[in-house]
C-alpha cells in the first residue's frame, strides 16, 4: 500500500512537489531558527556565566543591594573559611572568589609622569596556573599577545585598551583605585599579555589581576567582593543551581554582612530572558506548523477539486470513503516525513555554517553594557533533528484531514452524474 | 514726634548701623579663617559602614594656593604626600614611587575615605571670591549666638552652588555649614564640636563633616596643632619634594 502510494506521489509531481517544498522550507526555517536562537542563549549564558554571575553567585546582601557601585566595603570576608565550606558542602561544584573594582589605568613616560590614562573595570581572580578561572574565561584562547601572568604583580588588559593607551606586555602601568575603605591606592602592574574576550562589554575596559595582589591593593585581607560557583561540565543547570541556592540561603540571615547566594537566572535579568527566549523558540514552532497546516490545507483543496474525477472513480468502484481519506493521509505523512527530512539536513547545514563561521554583531552591541558575545553562533543541539521534523510530519496531515473532510461529503449518485458512468 | 520716638529711631538707627552686612561678615570670616602661613598638624577620624579609621597629616598651607601634605598614620598611608599648587594636585605613593596629577573626576573621590573630596582640597577658601552673600537670620549653635548668611556662587564652574553658614557674631568663625547642589539637595554638612586660642587666634580644632549622600557617622576632623605665619621652606611647594 505503502509503495503504492509513493509510486503515485513519484509519478504525479503535482501532487507531491508543492507540499514537499513548503514542508521542507518550513523545516528548515524551524530547524535552523531553532539552533540559531540555542546558540545565542548559550552565548548570553557563557558570557553572563563567565564574567559575572557564575552559574551561582554569594555576596553580601549590603554589596547584593549596591552592586553596581562595588562597594567593596561590604565584601565578604573570611573568605577563605567560607570558600573550604562551600567545597566541602558542595564538592561537586568549582567554588573560586573574585574582586571587582573601577579604577584608571596610567602609564608613564621615561621620567615617571602621566603619559596616558584610562578609566578601567577590574577583575581580580585566581591567576595561578591551576587555576579553573583559565577554564572558565578561556583564557588561553583571549591572549592576544604576551602571556598570562606567571608572577607576581603582573596583570592583563584587553587588546582594545592597549591599543588606545599605546601600551605593549613587559611595559609597567599604575593603577589608582580606592581601597575597601576609600582611600586613594596606587599598585605597579607589568603588563605581561593583552587579551580579547569577544564581549564587547568586556574588551572595552578589563583589566585581569591575580586576588592576591588585588587584595594588597585594596586593602581587602582575605576579602572578597563575591564567590562564583560552576558546574564542572561548566554548563548551567537551573533545577540544581536553585537547589542549591535554597540550601545555602536556608542558612544565612538578613543582615548587610551576611552572605546571600544567587543562581545565575537570578541575575541580570535573565530569567525572564530565558522565559521569553523559550516563548520565542514555541512561537516560531507553532507558526510553523499552523502556516505549513494552511499552506497545505490549501494545497490540498486544490489537489482534492483536481482530483475530483479519481476520487468520485474509486469510491464508484467500490472503495470506502474512509479508505480514500486514510490514503490521503498516509500520502501526506510521506511527503511530510520527505520534506522534514530534505528541511532539517538543509537547516542542519545552514546551522553548521553558522555554528562555525558565525556572524559578526561587533558594530551592532558596540556601546552596549550587556554581557554579549560579539559573534553570534548558532547551536546544534539533539533537539535540532527533531525539531523540524515534528511539524513537517504534523503539518501535512493536518492540512489533508481538513481538506479531505470533503470527501464523506460527496454522494454517490453525484459521482456517477459527474462521471457519466 | 516726641522725645522718646525720636531716641528710639536713633537707637534702632544706632543698631542697623552696628550690624554688618552679610558681604562684610563674609570677609570677615575669611579673614579668621586664612593666613598668610600655617603648619597643622591633624588627624581624621573616618567612621566606616564596618570600622572606624583615624589617619594623621602633616599639612604646610601658604595663603589660599599653595599646601604640601604628609600623611603620618596608619603604616600603610604613612609616607603618602600631596601637593597642591594653584588648580593643580598631585600625590605621590611611595609604594609605587609615582607621582600622580589628580584630575577630572578623579577630583570627587574621597579623601583618604573620608567624607571630604579632593575637591573639597582645591576650593578657593576664601568664600567672598566665590559667593554672594544674603543675611538670613540668627541662630544660636550652643551658646554661641550666630548669624546664618545664604551663599550663592558667583559662577557655574562651582562644586557647590549654594551654601548655608553660619557665623559665630563675636569670632567671625564658621560655626555650622551646609552645602548644596543645584537643585537644592543638600550634599554636604559640616558643624565644628569645638574651638581654642590657639597662637593667639580663635581656631575651630574638632569638627564633623559629613557626606549626606553617603550612609555612616561622618569624620571627624581634629586639630592636633597649629602653627600660624610660620616659616615654610620654599622647596616643600615643589614636585621634586613629593620624592623626598
Amino acid at each position: 500500500m505503502i509503495r503504492f502510494l509513493i509510486k503515485g506521489l513519484l509519478r504525479d509531481r503535482s501532487r507531491s512537489l508543492f507540499p514537499v517544498l513548503v514542508v521542507a522550507a518550513g523545516a528548515f526555517l524551524a530547524v535552523f531558527g531553532f539552533c540559531w536562537i540555542k546558540g545565542t542563549l548559550n552565548d548570553i549564558l557563557w558570557a553572563n556565566a563567565a564574567f559575572d554571575t557564575g552559574h551561582v553567585k554569594i555576596m553580601t546582601n549590603g554589596f547584593a543591594a549596591e552592586a553596581d557601585l562595588l562597594p567593596n566595603d561590604l565584601a565578604l570576608i573570611e573568605v577563605d573559611s567560607l570558600l573550604e565550606y562551600l567545597r566541602t558542602r558542595y564538592p561537586s561544584m568549582i567554588w573560586t572568589s573574585r574582586t571587582r573594582f573601577g579604577s584608571m589605568l596610567d602609564i608613564p613616560d621615561s621620567l615617571g609622569e602621566t603619559r596616558a590614562q584610562a578609566p578601567v573595570m577590574g577583575l581580580a581572580i585566581d591567576l595561578s596556573e591551576t587555576s579553573p578561572e583559565r577554564r572558565i574565561l578561556h583564557l588561553e584562547n583571549a591572549l592576544v599577545r604576551g602571556r598570562l601572568p606567571q608572577q607576581n604583580n603582573e596583570m592583563l588588559i584587553s587588546e582594545l585598551l592597549a591599543e588606545q593607551l599605546g601600551v605593549s606586555p613587559g611595559e609597567v602601568a599604575t593603577l589608582i583605585g580606592s581601597t575597601a575603605y576609600g582611600s586613594l591606592t596606587l599598585h605597579n602592574f607589568t603588563i605581561a599579555g593583552t587579551i580579547r574576550f569577544g564581549v564587547t562589554a568586556m574588551d572595552r575596559s578589563v583589566i585581569l589581576v591575580d586576588e592576591h595582589e588585588a587584595r594588597l591593593m585594596l586593602d581587602m585581607e582575605n576579602a572578597s567582593s563575591e564567590i562564583v560557583g560552576y558546574f564542572p561540565d561548566l554548563l548551567y543547570k537551573q533545577a540544581a543551581a536553585s537547589s542549591i541556592v535554597a540550601d545555602f540561603n536556608s542558612m544565612q540571615t538578613n543582615a548587610e554582612d551576611s552572605p546571600h547566594m544567587f543562581a545565575l537566572h537570578e541575575q541580570n535579568e535573565l530569567e525572564s530572558m530565558l522565559i521569553w527566549i523559550n516563548y520565542f523558540s514555541a512561537i516560531v514552532i507553532g507558526v510553523f506548523i499552523v502556516a505549513m497546516s494552511i499552506v497545505l490545507w490549501n494545497a490540498g483543496l486544490m489537489g482534492s477539486l483536481r482530483r475530483y474525477g479519481e476520487f468520485g472513480l474509486r469510491l464508484a468502484i467500490g472503495e470506502s470513503k474512509l479508505h480514500v481519506y486514510q490514503s490521503l493521509l498516509a500520502e501526506s505523512l510521506i511527503i511530510g516525513f520527505i520534506g522534514g527530512v530534505i528541511g532539517t539536513a538543509l537547516g542542519l547545514a545552514a546551522a553548521y555554517y553558522l555554528q562555525v563561521k558565525g556572524l559578526d554583531i561587533s558594530g551592532a552591541v558596540k556601546g552596549s553594557n550587556m554581557l554579549l558575545t560579539n559573534v553570534i553562533r548558532a547551536q546544534i543541539t539533539p533537539a535540532a533533528l527533531y525539531v523540524g521534523l515534528i511539524p513537517g510530519l504534523i503539518a501535512p496531515p493536518l492540512g489533508t484531514a481538513v481538506a479531505g473532510i470533503g470527501i464523506f461529503k460527496r454522494q454517490t449518485a453525484q459521482l456517477f452524474k459527474e462521471l457519466e458512468v | 514726634m516726641n522725645r522718646i520716638g525720636i531716641l528710639s529711631i536713633w537707637m534702632l538707627t544706632a543698631v542697623v548701623q552696628a550690624q554688618p552686612s552679610a558681604e562684610d561678615i563674609l570677609r570677615r570670616v575669611d579673614a579668621v579663617m586664612t593666613s598668610d602661613t600655617k603648619i597643622v598638624v591633624s588627624k581624621m577620624i573616618i567612621h566606616g559602614r564596618r570600622s572606624m579609621r583615624i589617619i594623621e597629616a602633616k599639612s604646610y598651607i601658604d595663603g589660599t594656593r599653595r599646601a604640601f601634605t604628609e600623611y603620618l598614620a596608619p603604616p600603610r598611608e604613612a609616607g603618602t604626600k600631596m601637593l597642591k599648587l594653584e588648580d593643580q594636585l598631585w600625590t605621590f605613593s611611595p609604594q609605587t614611587d609615582r607621582i600622580i596629577k589628580i584630575s577630572g573626576h578623579m577630583l570627587r573621590q574621597s579623601v583618604m575615605g573620608s567624607d571630604l573630596s579632593y575637591e573639597d582640597m582645591m576650593e578657593d577658601p576664601r568664600l567672598a571670591n566665590l559667593y554672594h552673600a544674603v543675611l538670613l537670620g540668627e541662630e544660636n549653635i550652643g551658646d554661641r549666638s550666630c548669624w546664618i548668611l545664604q551663599l550663592e556662587a558667583k559662577t557655574v564652574d562651582i562644586a557647590y552652588p549654594s551654601r548655608k553658614i553660619w557665623v559665630d557674631k563675636e569670632r567671625y568663625l564658621v560655626l555650622k555649614e551646609q552645602r548644596f547642589a543645584k537643585g537644592g539637595r543638600l550634599l554636604k554638612s559640616a558643624i565644628v564640636e569645638e574651638v581654642k586660642l590657639l597662637d593667639g587666634r580663635w581656631s575651630p580644632v574638632k569638627a564633623r563633616f559629613k557626606d549626606e549622600l553617603q550612609t555612616g557617622e561622618g569624620t571627624e576632623f581634629v586639630i592636633e596643632s597649629i602653627q600660624y605665619n610660620a616659616a615654610i621652606p620654599e622647596h616643600l611647594f615643589t614636585k621634586a619634594a613629593l620624592r623626598r
